[in-house]
């Protein structure tokens, strides 16, 4: 049973990835922890596997539909690296509890401005790549 | 000297690289938003690109872990991608067919979603 709703919930993880351009972690994690038992490092770390393999997939299918900017994606790739580290330091060394309730803040505010924009009929943004 | 678009380029890289290496997802829930915020995305065309970019911090972040500590448990992770491009596939199909206002809000839903898992002890 546990089996069954670790796939669901990864299968909506994907669906998510789809429909809103994330890679799934934050659904993949849990299926992972909570109904397999991983630890939350191992859960993690195999997120990440299955976040590279199923972005991959999306962005496939995104770019087939003129939605991927090439040289912005390889930029902003590219250019991660360094965040990561901070990240995987911040985790260690800053309290978990300070860390989720700012980044809960900070998420929720994010939600609202999304919400905000959307409801107030801003000028469409850009929808195709850049040119060469 | 940087120009103005690289440097946020960069911003956006490094929060999402952060918030990747923090959580352990693929810095997505960062990028989408800021590209809509700060480089004026349309939905799709963000959430595209943001795949994209996540691919290549994905790789790195499961090399990392993976070769260093060996946290990465190949095998169910290469069987659970199964149902999740199912999910990704279907996802996307659905997200050309609603108008980029609706991902929008739906985008809004899983950070409420998130803001709870980070809340809730």
């Amino acid at each position: 049973m546990d089996e069954a709703l670790a796939v669901l919930l990864v299968a909506v993880g994907g669906l998510a990835g789809g429909l809103v351009g994330v890679g799934g972690g934050v659904l993949f994690v849990p299926a992972l922890t909570i109904f397999l038992g991983y630890s939350q490092v191992e859960g993690e770390s195999t997120s990440l596997l299955m976040i590279a393999i199923v972005a991959l997939v999306g962005a496939y299918r995104q770019n087939t539909h003129g939605n991927l900017d090439l040289r912005d994606a390889i930029a902003i790739g590219v250019l991660s690296p360094v965040g990561v580290l901070v990240g995987v330091v911040a985790a260690n060394e800053v309290p978990q509890r300070a860390l989720e309730l700012s980044f809960a803040a900070l998420v929720l505010f994010v939600a609202y401005g999304l919400v905000r924009r959307a409801l107030s009929h801003p000028p469409q943004g850009r929808e195709r790549p850049q040119g060469p | 000297m940087p120009s103005d678009r690289l440097l946020k380029l960069a911003a956006i890289a490094t929060l999402a690289g952060v918030f990747s290496g923090l959580f352990g997802v693929g810095g997505g829930t960062v990028i989408v938003p800021l590209l809509i915020f700060w480089l004026a995305y349309g939905e799709r065309l963000a959430t595209g690109t943001s795949l994209a970019a996540i691919v290549l911090i994905g790789v790195v972040g499961a090399a990392a872990q993976g070769g260093l500590y060996g946290n990465v448990d190949l095998l169910t992770g290469l069987l659970l991608t199964i149902p999740a491009i199912f999910g990704v596939v279907i996802g996307t199909e659905i997200q050309q067919r609603i108008p980029p206002r609706a991902v929008s809000f739906l985008f809004a839903g899983l950070l409420v979603v998130v803001a709870v898992e980070l809340i809730v002890p």
